[in-house]
């Protein structure tokens, strides 16, 4: 009963730490512009690219979508691992 | 197990659909939504398609593991070549050294809104091409290799 009770009252003093945060949140009017403002005026003139999610994501964020493709990589390496064990010591290379 | 012949049949015919849709978010990434990413994706449910379509066994046949995992690798490699090539242009790691060079995907585009060039926005249709091709190779490869416990059970 002690434990529900101490449970409950730090959920709730969870919630409303995070509740009194969303609260104050301010949608629509971001402070800091000055990165957006750049990406939106430049990004067609120097990527040629007219999709402005595509400019950040392949041009001017590239390191990104490398790490990205990474992991992408290192997790099909580990299925392809974890389903090879799983047959039992026989080899499951494809004929 | 395979399905009824309805559903082999419109495997069939939308395999190619599927193939040529991806293909299409692919290459016309930096001009609509889309990219890399979401068409390999599309890509690599056609293939999903077609193994629940047919039998384990059958598919595997044509739709090799080897040659899926080339194509992740090759991928890969690809992309991390395209943006080493800048290097070999005086510029840094990633650097868009096609744009605006008049060569391959470098005509210049218009500032503002405009139709839509596909030969524009230098590396980013390259890079989007390699990263396509891996994802195409390696959700296929992780769908077949969830699969395979099928053919175990008899199915």
């Amino acid at each position: 009963m002690k434990k529900m009770l101490v449970m409950g009252v730090s959920l709730f003093i969870i919630a409303a730490f995070f509740g009194v945060m969303a609260l104050n949140l301010t949608f629509g009017s971001p402070t800091m512009t000055d990165m957006d403002d750049y990406f939106l005026r430049h990004g067609q003139e120097q990527t040629g690219s007219n999709n402005e999610c595509t400019a950040v994501v392949f041009d001017f964020r590239g390191f990104d979508t490398l790490g990205e493709s990474t992991v992408l990589f290192c997790g099909i390496i580990g299925v392809a691992l974890m389903f090879r064990k799983m047959q039992g010591g026989e080899e499951y290379e494809d004929e | 197990m395979r399905m009824s012949r309805i559903v082999r049949t419109a495997a069939d015919i939308l395999y190619p659909a599927i193939l040529i849709f991806g293909l299409y978010i692919v290459a016309h990434g930096h001009l609509t939504p889309g990219g890399g990413f979401q068409g390999g994706a599309v890509i690599a449910t056609g293939g999903a398609l077609v193994i629940v379509a047919y039998n384990y066994k059958e598919v595997t046949g044509w739709l090799k593991k080897n040659v899926l995992t080339g194509q992740e690798v090759t991928g890969l490699v690809g992309f991390i070549g395209v943006g080493l090539l800048a290097l070999a242009f005086g510029q840094g790691f990633f650097f868009n050294y096609l744009v605006g060079s008049g060569s391959i995907f470098g005509i210049p585009v218009p500032y503002g809104i405009n139709a839509g060039e596909l030969n524009t926005a230098g590396t980013v249709p390259l890079m989007n091409f390699a990263v396509g091709i891996e994802v195409w190779g390696g959700l296929t490869v992780v769908i077949l290799y969830m699969l395979s416990g099928l053919e175990k059970e008899g199915c």
